[in-house]
């Protein structure tokens, strides 16, 4: 129970920090932040329940008005936003990446790889590209291609996260709760 | 940093945050319905008054907040322009900035511990099902305390890095970073379960 509970808490906290943290420089000019990866990683990392509430936990603290989302936003605001349909999406994206890494006895590496890609980008695109649809009046394939700029982007960090998931089965493998030990 | 409620008192910030909430979504539900220009320009205004009348410190702040709409509102209205549909793209910009700005408002007039204590009471039924809401409240904590620790950890990991490498630290910092999270979620059960338990 204490221990869900902190891993829940730590992962809200690690997804904060990885969107106010300075943005990495991966292609040049464009500005990414390590927030999505860090939905990513509380799916692969902490599997599917644990890690759809932590984003769940952290996505609680934007709404009552702590400016935690990348770029410095919250508040009620965001959830008006074009944005919202990612904001939903968020904690679904983390479920899905985790229920792959449970469910799916591939190398931890490629599990995560496809936990990460499905879920952080297929899934969460399935609701942010129906939301900016709705709040800008746009049809789907507009909004589609509204998003389009940041798939790149999002596909390296996918990556990133399989390799960090991978690296954490290594070093500790204990520590991975989306693969429990025999 | 830490929250985004205003310091300068207005006339909102009393209002129960309740109050405030119920009607932010009947205000964003007519928002939606209104299909002219005119009318959405008409309730744009009103919540532009609404923030005026509060002072100019507490509008700039609030201008501030609509600074990410930038890019929305630019492409949106550069499409529109493009479609020679102009009423149509004034339509969906309107809309947007101004349920954006009124809840920011809601958000800038009511403090942290108020917005947590409704929290807390729409999570109350999750009682039942296993969620107290002490069990809450002591995640939200959690989660505040922890975001200084970890920005300064991650701090400290790009200065180890620079101390060995020319090179810039980059993605590489993550892999230290998360496990020293789940280090540290480790420790935090430790310390919880030392103290007898976190329900």
């Amino acid at each position: 129970m204490e221990k869900n509970l902190a891993h829940i808490a730590l992962f809200a906290a690690l997804i904060a920090v990885l969107g106010l943290v300075p943005k990495i420089d991966l292609i040049s000019g464009v500005p990414i932040t390590a927030q999505s990866m860090g939905i990513m990683l509380c799916g692969t990392v902490l599997g599917a329940k644990r890690g759809a509430l932590a984003v769940l936990l952290f996505l609680a603290l934007v709404a009552v008005g702590l400016p935690l989302l990348s770029g410095g936003r919250g508040g009620l605001g965001v959830f008006a936003s074009p944005s919202v349909g990612f904001l939903i999406g968020f904690p679904v994206a983390a479920f899905v990446a985790g229920l792959i890494v449970e469910r799916w006895t591939a190398t931890v590496g490629i599990a995560a790889f496809a936990g990460a890609f499905i879920g952080g980008i297929i899934v969460l695109y399935a609701f942010g590209i129906p939301g900016m649809a709705v709040m800008l009046d746009k049809s789907m394939v507009e909004a589609a291609a509204l998003a389009t700029p940041f798939l790149p982007g999002d596909l390296i960090k996918a990556g990133l996260a399989a390799l960090i998931t991978q690296g954490i089965a290594q070093m500790r493998p204990g520590a991975l709760l989306s693969r429990p030990q025999a | 940093m830490l929250t985004l409620t205003s310091p300068v008192e207005t006339w909102a910030h009393p209002l129960p945050a309740g109050a405030k909430l119920l009607a932010l979504c009947g205000f964003t539900v007519v928002l939606f319905a209104l299909k002219t220009p005119a009318l959405l320009a008409l309730a744009a205004g009103g919540v532009a008054a609404i923030i005026a009348v509060c002072g100019r410190d507490f509008a700039q702040t609030s201008l501030r907040l609509l600074g990410p709409l930038w890019f929305f509102s630019t492409v949106v209205g550069l499409w529109h322009v493009w479609l020679g549909d102009i009423p149509g793209g004034a339509v969906v910009i309107l809309r947007m900035v101004t349920a954006v700005a009124a809840a920011n408002f809601v958000t800038m007039t009511t403090r942290l511990s108020d917005m947590i204590a409704v929290i807390e009471r729409l999570c109350r039924p999750l009682a039942r099902v296993g969620l107290q809401p002490k069990t809450l409240a002591l995640a939200v904590a959690l989660v505040i305390r922890f975001i200084p620790v970890m920005l300064q950890r991650m701090a400290q990991i790009r200065e180890s890095w620079r101390a060995r490498s020319h090179r810039r630290p980059g993605w590489r910092v993550m892999l230290p970073a998360t496990l020293a999270a789940l280090d540290d979620a480790d420790r935090v059960a430790d310390a919880l379960r030392a103290r007898g338990g976190s329900g």
